[in-house]
C-alpha cells in the first residue's frame, strides 16, 4: 500500500480510492434513507439527492484514472443523464404518490 | 474473483426473491434488477454484446412489458392489488423438476470445445470484424431472421387481442402527459442524444460490441418516451407506412438470403459485398426492431381506455 502511493501516480490512485470511497458512502446513506424513512416523498429525496451525488464521486474517482479526455467525457455525460433521468423520475413518481393520497382521501 | 462470487451470490438471492411470492410487482421489480446483475455478470465475462442485449432487453424491455402486465391485472381486479391464485407448491414442484432435468441433461453433456476457433478461421471472409456480428448475420443467420420473424409475430399476438372497433386506431391507450410539464421536457431533451447511441450500436456492431437488437431497442426507448411525453402521437396500427417499417427488417433479410440463392445458397453471402449486405440487413433491421418493440410496449389499440 505504501509503495503504491508512490509517486503522482500513487497519488492519483489514493484520490480515486478516496473519491469513490466518498461516494460508495452517499449510496449507502441513500440507500438507508430509501429502507428506513417513513413516507415515499422523504425516500425519494434520499434515493435521488444522495445516490445523485454518490454517482457523481464515482464519476470522479474513475475520470482520475482515464487514459484520455474522451472517457472523462463519457463519464460526465452518463453522470449528466442519471441526473437529469433521476430528477424527472423523481417528480413524476411524486406526482404519483400525491395523485395516490388525494384519491385515498376522496 | 471475490467480486464474482458477490455478483453470483447477489443473482442467485435477487432470483430466489423474485420467484419467493412477494407478490406480482415485487417479483417484476427484482426480475428487472436480475436482469442489470446478470449483464454485469455477462460483462465479467467478456460478452459485451450480451451484457448490452440484456440490459436493454432482458432487464429494460421485458421490465417494462411485465410492469405495465401488472398495472393491466391491478386494474383488471378492481384498483386493488392483483392476487395470484396459483396453488404454489405443484407449481415450485413443476418448476424445481424442469431445473433439475436441466441440469442433468448439463451435466450429462460432453465438454464443449466451443466454436471460437473455427469462427476465428471464417470471420475474414465474414465481411465484419465483430465475431458475434459475424455468426448473427452470416455463419448463423437462420436464427436471426427467424428471430425478427418471431418480433413480429408477437406484435400480430398483441395485436390479436384488440377489439373490433378500435381496429385502426393510435396503438395504445390515450397517453396524457402534463404539457409543459417535466416528462414533456424530458421529451424533448433525451431524443437527439438517444438517437445517436442507437445509430452509434448499430454502426459499432460491424466492428465491436453492438447491432441491430441492441441499438434498436434504444430507439424504440426513444420513440416510447416521445409518445409517453405527448410530443409525437403513436401512429395507427392500420398506416402502410408503419406496417413497411414492420416488416422491413425481415423483408430484406430474406431477399438477401434468396438473393444468395445465385450464389451458392440460401442465405449466404459473397465475401466480397458481405460487409454491405451486413449494413443492408442491419440498418433494415433496426428500423423494424426498434418499431415492433416500441409498439410491443405501447400495446393494442384502446383508444376509449386510460381517458
Amino acid at each position: 500500500m505504501i509503495d503504491a502511493l508512490d509517486g503522482i501516480d500513487g497519488l492519483r490512485d489514493a484520490a480515486s480510492m478516496a473519491l469513490t470511497g466518498l461516494g460508495l458512502a452517499f449510496f449507502v446513506a441513500g440507500t438507508l434513507g430509501l429502507v428506513r424513512f417513513p413516507d415515499s416523498f422523504s425516500r425519494l429525496h434520499a434515493l435521488t439527492k444522495a445516490d445523485n451525488l454518490g454517482l457523481g464521486f464515482l464519476a470522479l474517482g474513475l475520470a482520475l484514472q482515464a487514459d484520455h479526455w474522451g472517457q472523462v467525457l463519457r463519464l460526465a455525460l452518463i453522470w449528466g443523464l442519471a441526473l437529469i433521468a433521476a430528477g424527472i423520475a423523481a417528480q413524476l413518481v411524486a406526482r404519483a404518490a400525491l395523485a395516490e393520497a388525494a384519491r385515498r382521501r376522496r | 474473483m471475490l467480486l464474482d462470487v458477490i455478483l453470483c451470490g447477489m443473482i442467485l438471492a435477487v432470483a430466489l426473491a423474485a420467484v419467493s411470492g412477494l407478490g406480482v410487482f415485487r417479483a417484476v421489480v427484482f426480475f428487472v434488477v436480475h436482469g442489470v446483475l446478470v449483464s454485469m455478470a455477462w460483462l465479467r465475462l467478456d460478452a459485451v454484446d450480451v451484457a448490452l442485449a440484456e440490459a436493454a432487453i432482458g432487464a429494460g424491455l421485458t421490465g417494462v412489458l411485465l410492469l405495465s402486465a401488472v398495472a393491466r391485472l391491478e386494474r383488471l381486479a378492481g384498483g386493488g392489488a392483483w392476487r395470484q391464485r396459483v396453488n404454489v407448491l405443484p407449481a415450485g414442484l413443476a418448476a424445481a423438476g424442469v431445473t433439475g432435468a436441466l441440469m442433468w441433461a448439463f451435466l450429462g453433456l460432453p465438454q464443449p470445445a466451443g466454436l471460437g476457433a473455427e469462427v476465428a478461421a471464417a470471420l475474414p471472409r465474414a465481411g465484419v470484424e465483430n465475431p458475434v456480428t459475424a455468426v448473427l448475420l452470416n455463419f448463423r443467420g437462420w436464427d436471426t431472421l427467424l428471430e425478427s420473424v418471431v418480433l413480429l409475430a408477437a406484435l400480430v399476438g398483441v395485436w390479436a387481442l384488440t377489439a373490433d372497433d378500435d381496429w385502426g386506431a393510435r396503438a395504445g391507450v390515450a397517453q396524457h402527459a402534463a404539457p409543459g410539464g417535466v416528462l414533456e421536457g424530458f421529451g424533448r431533451v433525451l431524443p437527439p442524444l438517444g438517437l445517436m447511441v442507437g445509430v452509434y450500436l448499430v454502426w459499432a456492431g460491424a466492428a465491436g460490441p453492438g447491432g441491430a437488437f441492441q441499438g434498436g431497442t434504444v430507439l424504440a426507448a426513444v420513440a416510447l418516451l416521445l409518445a409517453m411525453a405527448g410530443l409525437a402521437p403513436a401512429p395507427r396500427v392500420g398506416a402502410p407506412a408503419l406496417r413497411l417499417a414492420l416488416v422491413a427488417g425481415p423483408a430484406v433479410f430474406l431477399g438477401v438470403g434468396v438473393a444468395g440463392l445465385a450464389w451458392g445458397g440460401f442465405l449466404r453471402l459473397p465475401p466480397d459485398i458481405a460487409k454491405p449486405l451486413i449494413l443492408t440487413i442491419e440498418a433494415a433491421l433496426t428500423l423494424s426492431i426498434a418499431v415492433t418493440l416500441a409498439l410491443l410496449v405501447l400495446g393494442r389499440p384502446e383508444p376509449g381506455d386510460g381517458a
